[in-house]
């Protein structure tokens, strides 16, 4: 690179003239992608909706076996996590590393209650035989088709879960960053983005809980 | 502007400027990686092309002449797939506006260097999956993947439509970095309306990158969990719904058909210029129309479903916003007219292509407004009519501006020019035979002739046979043009920093440029389309 120019900060990259206007795309290019998300989940919710006015009686139904108790709890367990997410960031921006490091450590650790959680009512599940598609055995439910609902639930819940796992590998980096002290109340762009990203991750598990668990 | 008397290729330029493989492999230069895109997407279109005239070969008589229908089915469909996954969509933006964009804008880079890179490696990635379902057992749906059939056929669906999945990472990260570097690295003086309106074209393309690709995303999940779980969402047989994967299908295709067409508008909105010597005329309004394109596309995916069974309701909106579609279209064809209009048009190759864009792509966007048209479209859905539509918008619009574009830019991003002779040659072959296979497609397409079958009645050998002819003085045209392409740079006369005389940023810098894109920072003094009150000299 030929332009490490003088007096730059050595988080600016080359090709940026000053530290905001770095931020400012790195905010933007976050914004498109949470955009991107949106409408991938955006499919799902459609395809949701399609079968949900189909089959309006199975949906109700088969809803009825969801664990609400679980569904709330992890809800409630996911919003504490948006809460220490966003405390994590104001610790970097007051430049209290420590501090940081613990909130996210708290925020991965509320992510695995929520894994853990989902583990049981999926085990519960397929020791049932409410499983997807074809592999539907539940003999326990009237109506029709009802591993159409148990498709959908799990396609959407379980690629919510590839996005909590995909934010709790963000969050180890956030760790890693913050403890080797690469981030500061001078520049914390990446921990601001990795909670917007924590944010979108949540505010998907709030549509998801009472489309899924809360019919009728 | 300097006048470079003697032109030299300048000793470090970013070809050479750092040397080895490794530098790039690993390299974060937008000029690179859209070298690395252009050859890529240049062995599919070879790739694709074989395949084309493969089809067309068999075509010749009604008789089995080099496959059989299965193969026949399959050839086809790597036709399509290869041809739009991976050389029509990742073209223009990833190849040529990887190149220019940052340097039209001033800028040092795109925002976001190292996912330009990693877009690079995805889209390698998604094409390994496609060329290993090639090798072993292509899939055989046609490139639209349609249910339930893409659900029981026993070819490999999965691994093409995992590439498809795959490919899609690298149209979103290319449309992600254009957005952010549009808003956020123009440089000092360059307004919005100051931005050549190529920017304004890929600006427009990428939004549609953006929104439309994730649609496409998850509906190739659902085809895969449909063949691997059989989750009834799209399979009528466990209580899902076909349609409903033809319109998840169509939300995005019917975008990315924008996608395809933006950018090659966005470039003959610069030729346009250039070779007329003439200010673009209606600059706001091709800017304009470029999003109106992009906000109408969302809406009108519905037309390809008019015989699907969709409410007669929902087909006569489709029908109606479909129009819409001709107006900002018709606004860039009329702008660029004018533009012409007394201007002091130089017939160099790109703009020789840029003319054979204006003829073909208005042919094939009138006839995609009779396609548009309810009780015409039921009449020949499904038939040669659609599929000569389609390749005039595809093909004669989009490449057609493509090769505009690569014959534009070719001596800026190798310093070097072309056989101007031969140019004008494969340009004529490419023409004439482009119009030889496809024009005949339309009148068999309203004689009933249906796409996609292996055979025929003898009533069409005529016009089939003319057909394939064209198809292979296509082919020689594009192997002409191989030739003196590759020849050029190695053994081009230097071509020096403007040999078009253009006023736009990217000639400003030497040819091919430096490793940062310019030795000092640019200055923008005038609008990028000022030739009513500046003289420029060409370099050539």
């Amino acid at each position: 690179m030929h332009d490490v120019a003088d007096g730059h900060p050595s988080f600016l990259q080359h090709h940026f003239f000053e530290p905001e206007q770095q931020a400012e795309a790195a905010k933007l290019g976050t914004w498109l992608f949470l955009l991107t998300e949106i409408l991938l989940f955006g499919g799902l919710f459609c395809a949701y909706a399609v079968y949900r006015a189909w089959y309006p009686d199975m949906f109700y139904e088969a809803h009825l076996q969801l664990n609400v108790v679980l569904g709330a709890t992890n809800t409630v367990v996911l919003i504490t996590s948006s809460v220490t997410m966003a405390l994590a960031i104001r610790a970097v921006q007051m430049n209290k590393s420590k501090q940081a490091i613990w909130l996210l450590v708290a925020t991965l650790a509320f992510a695995c209650t929520f894994l853990v959680i989902k583990y049981f009512e999926y085990s519960h599940k397929f020791h049932l035989g409410q499983l997807p598609g074809k592999y539907y055995s539940f003999t326990g439910l009237e109506g029709n088709n009802p591993h159409v609902f148990f498709s959908v639930y799990f396609l959407m819940t379980g690629l919510h879960g590839f996005h909590v796992l995909g934010g709790m590998g963000l969050i180890t980096w956030m760790i890693v960053k913050v403890s080797k002290g690469k981030l500061s109340g001078e520049y914390y762009t990446p921990i601001e983005m990795t909670g917007l990203y924590w944010h979108l991750v949540d505010m998907i598990w709030i549509f998801l809980f009472p489309l899924l668990y809360l019919i009728g | 502007m300097s006048t470079a008397s003697a032109n030299v290729i300048p000793e470090r330029n970013y070809l050479n400027d750092p040397k080895g493989l490794k530098s790039w492999l690993l390299t974060k230069d937008h000029k690179r990686i859209g070298l690395m895109y252009l050859f890529a997407i240049m062995f599919f279109f070879l790739l694709g092309g074989i395949f084309a005239l493969l089809i067309r070969w068999e075509l010749l008589t009604p008789a089995v002449d080099i496959m059989e229908h299965d193969t026949y089915n399959k050839m086809f469909t790597l036709h399509g797939a290869v041809m739009i996954f991976l050389f029509i969509i990742p073209s223009i933006p990833a190849a040529l506006g990887n190149f220019v964009l940052p340097l039209m804008l001033g800028a040092k880079d795109v925002a976001f260097p190292r996912l330009n890179l990693a877009s690079w490696y995805v889209y390698c990635l998604g094409a390994l999956f496609m060329i290993y379902a090639l090798v072993t057992n292509p899939a055989d749906t046609g490139w639209t993947f349609y249910t339930p059939y893409s659900t029981q056929t026993n070819t490999a669906v999965i691994s093409t439509t995992l590439g498809v999945f795959i490919l899609g990472f690298s149209s979103i990260f290319t449309g992600l970095n254009f957005i952010v570097t549009i808003h956020k690295l123009r440089a000092p003086g360059m307004t919005w309306f100051r931005m050549p309106l190529f920017a304004w074209g890929t600006y427009a393309t990428a939004i549609l990158q953006v929104l439309a690709t994730p649609v496409i995303g998850i509906t190739f999940v659902l085809l895969i969990m449909e063949r691997l779980l059989g989750i009834g969402i799209f399979d009528p047989a466990l209580g899902g719904d076909p349609v409903l994967y033809q319109h998840f299908f169509w939300f995005y295709s019917h975008p990315a058909v924008y996608i395809m067409i933006l950018p090659g508008m966005a470039i003959i909105s610069e030729t346009v210029s250039v070779f007329s010597h003439k200010k673009i005329f209606g600059y706001k309004l091709i800017a304009f129309s470029s999003l109106g394109i992009a906000f109408v596309s969302f809406l009108v995916w519905g037309h390809h479903m008019f015989t699907s069974g969709q409410s007669e309701l929902a087909a006569i909106m489709f029908s109606f916003l479909t129009f819409l579609v001709g107006i900002p279209s018709g606004i860039k064809v009329f702008n660029w007219l004018a533009t012409m209009y007394r201007g002091s048009i130089s017939l160099e190759a790109p703009m020789l292509y840029t003319l054979s864009f204006l003829i073909l792509f208005t042919i094939g966007g009138i006839t995609g407004i009779f396609l548009g048209a309810l009780a015409i479209d039921i009449h020949v859905h499904d038939t040669y009519f659609v599929v000569a539509h389609f390749h005039y918008v595809m093909m004669g619009g989009t490449v057609m501006a493509f090769l505009a574009g690569i014959h534009y830019w070719w001596p800026k991003i190798w310093g070097r020019m072309y056989n101007e002779f031969w140019a004008k040659i494969a340009c004529a072959l490419i023409f004439i035979g482009f119009n030889m296979t496809f024009f005949t497609q339309f009148i068999m397409g309203t004689q009933g002739m249906p796409r996609r079958y292996f055979t025929y009645l003898e009533q069409y050998q005529p016009m089939h046979g003319f057909s394939s002819i064209g198809a292979f003085v296509i082919g020689a045209g594009f192997v002409i043009m191989a030739v003196y392409l590759i020849a050029a740079i190695f053994k081009g006369r230097p071509a020096g920093n403007n040999p078009w005389g253009s006023l736009s940023f990217e000639w400003l810098t030497s040819s091919p440029p430096p490793h940062g894109n310019f030795d000092e920072e640019p200055v923008l003094e005038h609008g990028p389309y000022d030739y009513d009150t500046i003289e420029v000299v060409a370099t050539k």
